[in-house]
């Protein structure tokens, strides 16, 4: 393993995941709810009564922040390597695996592992471990 | 308006703009993460530890209210069992991952800033959860029906 200096980011690192502890805060303390983001999008295609709006307001801040970025900085760089046949594998993969997983990144890894839970923290170790072995393989066993 | 829709509006707000800043919506920057014998970028690490660290002290603060600051019941998870749809879907979740570097979050985040790949993503990932809510009902009914 060698770390990438050039890539490391520390400090934009830390500050933009103390934003998303921030929202996960205002989203807890104010909604009562959890602010995982699988689990929002999964409820408004599938719609519980009394749930829509919040969860349409989440989901149009998060749609909406770039556009808010923009009024003071230039967005930061977007690359997307994968080419339009991996993208809609990977998107039905992260569709399927986090609703049948119950989570993803926000909901396990952020949101439940704040709360010490034992689910969460499977999931999270076994979506990392998913993605560093798909990495592995498509990088450095088929050299994509 | 109602009040819990302006705060849900801020903290979706709050939330992307944490993606953006610490380069998360950059599946580039992800996918440097997820190469661990590559070169490697532990940055995503890092905005998992901020965003923890400021989770923690939150949801046990949250967990002894058990209310909101407005007064509403906090909806906590209650499960606690180990089983295998949350292994199965968190494995397939971790190859889509690998596979084209986003996660839910940064996939409508990057789609919000105008990038044509990350709304393909992005409706298939909807389409995906779609196929699995269609099978879960099925597999309910069915039940249902075996026991009536």
């Amino acid at each position: 393993m060698t770390i990438d200096w050039n890539a490391f980011t520390p400090y934009t690192a830390l500050a933009g995941g103390a934003l998303i502890g921030l929202a996960t805060a205002v989203l807890l303390l104010l909604n009562g709810r959890i602010a995982g983001i699988s689990g929002i999008l999964g409820g408004l295609l599938f719609r519980a009564p009394g749930e829509t709006a919040w969860r349409l307001a989440f989901t149009i801040g998060l749609l909406v922040g770039p556009a808010l970025w923009m009024l003071v900085h230039a967005l930061p760089p977007i690359h997307i390597d994968a080419g339009y046949p991996v993208l809609v594998a990977a998107g039905l993969l992260v569709g399927i695996g986090t609703r049948y997983g119950s989570g993803c990144t926000s909901g396990h890894g952020v949101c439940g592992l704040s709360r010490l839970s034992p689910r969460s923290l499977v999931a999270t170790l076994t979506f990392m471990a998913a993605g560093f072995i798909t990495v592995f393989v498509v990088r450095h066993l088929l050299g994509a | 308006m109602n009040k819990t829709t302006v705060t849900a509006l801020v903290s979706g707000l709050l939330f992307g703009l944490g993606l953006l800043l610490s380069g998360m919506a950059n599946p580039e920057k992800v996918l440097g993460f997820l190469d661990l014998l590559g070169a490697w970028d532990p940055s995503l690490a890092l905005v998992m530890g901020g965003a923890i660290a400021v989770g923690l002290p939150v949801f046990f603060i949250a967990g002894r209210r058990g209310r909101t600051l407005l007064g509403d019941q906090i909806q906590m998870p209650t499960r606690r069992d180990i089983d295998r749809p949350l292994v199965v879907g968190s494995l397939l979740f971790g190859m889509g991952w690998g596979l084209a570097g986003f996660c839910p979050g940064p996939a409508v985040v990057a789609t919000g800033a105008g990038e044509p790949k990350a709304l393909i993503f992005t409706v298939a990932m909807l389409v995906g959860m779609i196929l699995f809510q269609l099978t879960q009902r099925r597999a309910q009914t069915t039940q249902s029906g075996a026991q009536s």
